[in-house]
This record gives structure tokens, sequence and C-alpha cells, in this order.
């Protein structure tokens, strides 16, 4: 789930002009996501609240559990991926993933203890790990290879954007109706729902027929079945390693992944720096969306025109320079606004780019499996990152951890950089 | 399915789906107005002055359904079922001592839930007011009046995009001296100096000498009593598994809170004794979630929830030797000073 909170400013005119070159599913598909994340950032954003002040629990203890599930996010999303492409079911393990969340809101409703409550976010969290890979599969799959970036880049701001108005909704109903725990509940099992439904509705039910470009293409990359087959096999799927551009691909993600520190880290980071008042702290991821949000579009079609190399190792980039002002820079009123902007940029110049670039080497029959693959490794590396991170910062202090991820950022940058570099053909991967 | 069908059936459910959900939020709101009409057969409250300095007074949270829910109320302590005196403020956590009041508020904003804490005079004026980084938990005052300390839960600060962690403040009101998180105290755990990212302080209460405080340490996934010193900046940990420990009026036992199942959220309420660290358990058999308030060197009190009524509590009482029963002390009520 992202962090709660984010800001929604309005998409420009040029962000409308670039929605209009993607496919009807890509947007069908971001309007699923925008609709979902609303109902879903309603309750990550109110679930403090309802746990401390409407159950009167404390709740310590979740973060324990909040780490397992996002374990177990991960390996569910190999599942949804795996099974998306078994007789290309992409939309209906989606759908699956969707429903499978929208049904955890009504049981929120009727759950007043620790226990079930930790049942219903498993639940919530395995319906997230189904559909993401699924969901990523059928937007390259319906986008034309040289506009991905841009595909991708809709969906993300379209995302974001949710995530946005989720915990503002939440936050009205809530002036409305005071303790109004149920109905912040119950409206967002009403919103899920309709995330649902536009997905069943809009949301075509297999993919469009491969074109030849793609065909070949997805015949260069592929290793076992040169033709592509009804079904998928697990052997098929494992076999997907092969692939040399795959395995770099999600070698790099890992890599780049074990130096990225987890969104709270940087937020707590500048606030140590630059001693932010606590009642802004919640205000902080805002930073980090809007800049995600006005990016995306404009940074995905700028990586189908420049290359997706570049404009992903740009946002590792955009990154690393957050770390060293973090580090070095004077503690003004400037710099977490410029920390912030540079953290938006690296979302958006990576977070719809990988996808992306990850659709250009596995074949179509195996999208599904591929992108999860990548998906998972990342995941688990940034969860590994924060673990080491934390304990770092306990037995260095804060500086040294962070100049720690620094350069192991920039080594780990440098080594995708050469590792990733384009080859003279396609075909010389084999 | 023609696209005209698809909107169609959009249409509709969108209509649909925007009742049920108007539905919701209309329902919530009522029963929210409702909290503030109040019951027949619920005890008496009217405005009035209330006033810390007042003797022999039992100071809370009122949570009868009522005009004054949620606001601070206090009853003659010898007769806690007579007519409530409501003030004006309303508060999530309250507590006093000495003419010293701390009241932790909530405010619903657009973005977020804005969050402080008052410190206010005898007659329940805000002398300053503390932005809060998290929702309130936890309030005590010593019994001098002159140290304040509030503890609550804040978001998105552990490992791994976990949810939560504690903050702990200390407030000098004689020097105004924040000591915004008891995180940065040096602590010694087992006997030795320690630090984790992790560490997490709730619960204070104060000795009366106006420098030793009693606190939770929660570190690694287990919890210690410390012995803190606020001149010395330090905190050492005694015993394990004691959490939201409160120090009794003559300084020799402290009542806690006591997980009973590692990793549950299920507390038994137990006394320690401060020299012989032997453990009471109490005759309260249900779990308790609160920092139990003494009300005299033999009895304390401590909230439980309202059966059938989510979000409200009521005060009961146990002696705090481990015999007797508990017995309901004041229906609807929270937050519980005797001033």
């Amino acid at each position: 789930m992202y962090l709660a909170g984010r800001a929604t400013p309005a998409a420009g005119a040029g962000v409308r002009t670039a929605v209009r070159m993607v496919s009807g599913t890509v947007l069908a598909l971001g309007a699923v996501s925008l609709i979902t994340d609303i109902s879903s950032e309603m309750i990550t954003a109110v679930l403090p609240l309802y746990l401390v002040v409407g159950l009167g629990l404390s709740p310590l203890s979740f973060g324990v559990l909040d780490g397992l599930y996002n374990g177990v996010a991960g390996l569910v999303q190999l599942l949804g991926g795996h099974l998306a492409d078994r007789g290309r079911r992409h939309k209906l393990v989606a759908g699956l993933g969707y429903g499978l969340s929208a049904l955890c809101r009504p049981l929120l409703l009727i759950a007043h203890t620790l226990t079930p409550l930790g049942a219903i976010l498993a639940l919530d969290r395995t319906g997230k790990g189904l559909r993401t890979s699924p969901r990523d599969a059928l937007i390259s799959l319906s986008s034309e290879p040289e506009h991905r970036g841009r595909a991708f880049g809709v969906h993300r701001a379209m995302d974001t954007a949710g995530a946005a108005l989720g915990p503002i909704t939440a936050f009205l109903i809530l002036r409305q109706a005071a303790n109004g725990y149920d109905a912040v509940f119950g409206v967002s099992g009403c919103v899920a729902a309709l995330g649902v439904l536009v997905l069943l509705l809009f949301v075509p039910g297999r993919p469009p027929r491969p074109r030849p470009a793609a065909k070949a293409e997805a015949e260069a990359g592929a290793e076992a079945g040169a033709q592509p087959q009804p079904s998928v096999s697990l052997r098929e799927a494992v076999n997907l390693l092969r692939l040399p551009r795959l395995r770099a691909l999600t070698g790099c993600a890992m890599l780049l992944g074990l130096t990225t520190i987890s969104d709270a880290f940087v937020y707590l980071l500048l606030q140590h720096r630059v001693g932010i008042a606590d009642q802004w702290f919640p205000l902080l991821p805002l930073g980090t969306a809007s800049v995600f949000l006005l990016l995306a579009v404009p940074v995905g079609a700028l990586a189908d025109r420049v290359g997706r190399r570049g404009v992903f190792l740009a946002g590792h980039g955009a990154l690393l320079l957050g770390y060293a002002l973090l580090l070095w820079a004077p503690a003004g009123t400037a710099l977490p606004f410029v920390v912030l902007a540079l953290h938006g940029t690296f979302y958006a110049a990576t977070d719809g780019v990988l996808p992306a670039a990850v659709a250009d080497v596995v074949p179509e029959a195996l999208r599904g499996t591929g992108l999860a693959l990548v998906g998972t490794g990342q995941a688990l590396a940034r969860f590994l990152c924060s673990l080491a991170f934390g304990a770092a910062w306990t037995a260095w202090g804060d500086g040294p951890a962070l100049a720690g991820s620094a350069v192991g950022l920039l080594c780990c940058a440098v080594t995708a950089g050469v590792v990733l570099r384009p080859r003279p053909s396609p075909t010389t991967d084999h | 399915m023609s696209p005209r069908l698809r909107l169609l059936i959009l249409a509709v459910s969108v209509v649909l789906l925007a009742a049920i959900g108007t539905g919701f939020v209309l329902h919530d709101a009522d029963r929210a107005n409702r909290r503030t009409r109040a019951r027949a057969g619920g005890p008496t409250v009217t405005a009035g002055t209330v006033s810390l300095t007042q003797p022999d007074r039992l100071f809370f949270v009122d949570m009868a359904s009522g005009p004054y829910v949620n606001h601070v109320v206090s009853v003659p302590a010898d007769d806690p079922g007579g007519t409530r005196t409501a003030s004006g403020l309303s508060c999530e956590r309250f507590y006093a001592g000495a003419g010293t009041g701390v009241c932790l508020q909530s405010v619903q904003g657009a973005l977020t839930t804005g969050n402080r804490a008052l410190v206010l005079d005898a007659d329940l004026r805000t002398r300053r007011s503390y932005a809060l980084a998290g929702i309130p938990s936890r309030a005590r005052v010593s019994a001098d009046g002159r140290f304040v300390s509030w503890t609550v839960f804040v978001g998105g600060e552990s490992y791994g995009a976990a949810f939560f962690s504690t903050r702990t403040s200390i407030l000098d009101t004689r020097t105004w001296t924040l000591i915004p998180n008891l995180e940065t105290f040096s602590i010694t755990l087992n006997g030795r100096r320690y630090h984790a990212a992790d560490d997490n302080f709730w619960g204070v209460t104060f000795a009366g000498d106006d420098d030793t405080f009693y606190a939770t340490l929660g570190t690694a996934g287990h919890t210690y009593l410390v012995r803190g010193s606020i001149s010395r900046r330090s905190v050492t940990s005694l015993v394990e598994n004691v959490e939201c420990p409160s120090l009794s009026p003559d300084g020799t036992r402290i009542a806690f809170k006591r997980r009973v199942l590692p990793g549950s959220s299920l507390w038994r309420l137990t006394v320690l004794d401060l020299r012989t660290l032997r453990e009471t358990p109490l005759a309260e058999q249900h779990s308790v979630d609160d920092q139990a308030e003494w009300l005299n060197n033999s009895t304390v009190a401590y909230a439980l929830p309202t059966s059938g009524d989510v979000g409200s509590y009521d005060l009961w009482s146990v002696p705090a030797n481990g015999t007797g029963t508990p017995r309901m002390l004041l229906p609807g009520a929270f937050s519980p000073a005797m001033g």
C-alpha cells in the first residue's frame, strides 16, 4: 500500500494530450486503480485512528505483522502473475485480486479485535499481490511497445491520484460523523465495488492479439516455446530465468532495491536534518506524491523517446542526489522541498519505467510471470534494505547509515548502467 | 455487451453505490448526534465550574451520552454516582495533579487529524499548547503539578513500512523546558548501555521527588519497566513485562498491565512491590488496556470498554492487594484523575 495522505495537484493540459494517446484498456485499468486506491487509502489513513481511538487497542505489535504481510504479498504476486499467464486469464486473476480486497471492506465493519483485523489485512494484501502483475501485463499487452513508458506513466499517475483522494475522502467523512469509522469502511466498500465493476465492464477479457512486431520480439526473446501457446506451464515460467535480459533487469532491480531506503526513513531523516515540526510530518508523503503525479506521464513519454535505461538510471541519480543533499546540504527551508521533489522524480522515472522495460524483454505469453518476478525481487530487496538500514541506523547513527546507502546506491547504479548497456542488436542476447 | 448498455449499468451502479455510501455516512452522523443527546437512566450532568483545586473530587472525561460527552467533568470522590459537573473542555485523554491539568485533543482536519496537548491551570484555562506528532495515548501530571508527560502513537516510523511507534514527552511547567522525545535519554538495559532504532517509551508515572519517573520501554519485542531521572536524562530497566506503570501515592508499589501471552493484546492488571519486586495479580479478570489510577493507597481505578457500545468506556475499581472483586465506579467515564 502507498503511504497515507498523498496530494492531488491538477493534471495539466499537456498531460491530457498524452492521456489521449494511450489505449482505452490502459485508461480503464488506470480508472480501476484510481478508484481502488481511493478505497484502500481511505482505510490506510484511518486505520491507526480506528485502532487507538475507536477500538482502544495499542497497536505496537502491528508493525511485525505488517512486515510479514509484505513478504506474503510478494510471493502471492508470483502466483498471480503465473496464474494469469496460464490460458491468458489476466482479467480474471486481476478481477479476483480486486474482488478479494473489496470483500475485506465490509468485513472491517464486523471486526472489533486485533486477530480478525490482522486476518482481514492479510486477505487485503493477498488481493493486492494477486492483481498487481496481471494488471501490469494487461497494460503492456494493450500498448504499443514504443508507447509503453507513457502507458505505465498514465496508469501510475491515475493510481497516485486515487491514493491522494482516499485520505481526503476519509477525513471528510469523519468530519461529517465523529467516530464514523463504520461510514468510512462502508463508503470504502462501495468505492471498491465500483472499481471491480469498472474492471468487469471496461477492461477487455483478452488482451489484443500480438502485433507482428511484438510477436517477432517475443520469439526473439523466448528460449522455450517459440510459438505462442494457449496455456503456460510452470516449467516455461521457470525457464524465463534463462532470458539473459530479464535476468539482468531482475538483478539490477534487486541490486538497486537493496540501496533504496524506504519512504518512512527518508521522511524521518528529513525531519532529523531540518527539524520539521511534528504536525507537518504526516504531510511529507504529499510532497513526494504530487511530484510523482505531475511527472509520471511526461517522464514515461520521455523514456519512450530517449530509452528506458537512461531514464531509469537518471531516476536513481535523482534519488542519489536526494541522499547527498540530506547528508551535506545546509538545513534551509528549501531543503525539504528539493529532497521531496527529487524523491518524487525518482518514483516517476522508475515506478512505471521498469515494468515498461521488463515488457520489452519478456514474451507475451509469459508477461505476467516476468513482471511478477521483477516486482517480487524488487519488493524483497527493498524489505531487506529496510531491515539493514534500521540496523545500520542503530549501530552507527543516521548520518553514516545514509552515507553507506548512498555509496551502495552509487555502486549499484554504475553496475546497473554497465549490465543494462544497450546491445548492438537484440538477437545477440542468446 | 454494447457500450451503451455498459454505460447504463455503470450509471445505475454508481447511483446505487452512492445511495448506500450516503446511507452509511448519514447513519453514523445520526449515531454521533445521538451521542450528544442524554439517554434515560444515564448519569446526571450539569454545566458548571470545574476547578482542579476543589478538594476531594474525582476528575474524568465523560463518556455518557449527552451534550457533555468527551468533556472534562468532576464528581465528589465519596459519591461517584452523584451529579457530574461538566466543564466546557473536551479531551481525548485528561489528567491532573495539584492544580495543573493536561488535556490531549484531536481536531479533525481535511487532510489529517490534528492532535495537541493543552497544559491547563486550575480553572482549565490553557497555559500552553503543544502540537502532537500522533494520536493521544497516555497523559500524566506529577503529584505536585510541576511535571507533565504525554504519550502519542506515531504512524509510519518503523521498519519495513510498518505501522506504529510511540513518542513520549516530558514538560517542566516551572521552566517550560520540553523534552520532546524520551528516546534521546541514555538507556541502561539489563545492566548494559543500550540503543536501538525501535526504542519506544510510553506511560510515564512520576515519583514525588521532582526527578524520578517510571515508564515502559519497548524494544525488540520486549517491554520493560524503567526508572528514569529527568535531571540526568537517563533510564534504567528494572523488570520485564511491565507496561503503563502507575505509582501508588505512598511510592511503594506500581500498578501496571502485564501481557498474558507474548504478542497478544491481552493484559492482566497487576501490582508490583518496588522493594521486593513481588507481583500480585489483581482480581480483575478482563483484559485491561489502560494506565491505572490509584484512588488511594489500597484501590486502583481503570477503564474497560462498555460492552455493546463501541468507543465508550466505564471506570472500574478493584483492591490493590489482589483480594475482593472489581466494582463499577463510574459508568460512561474515562481517563480518571484524583486531582
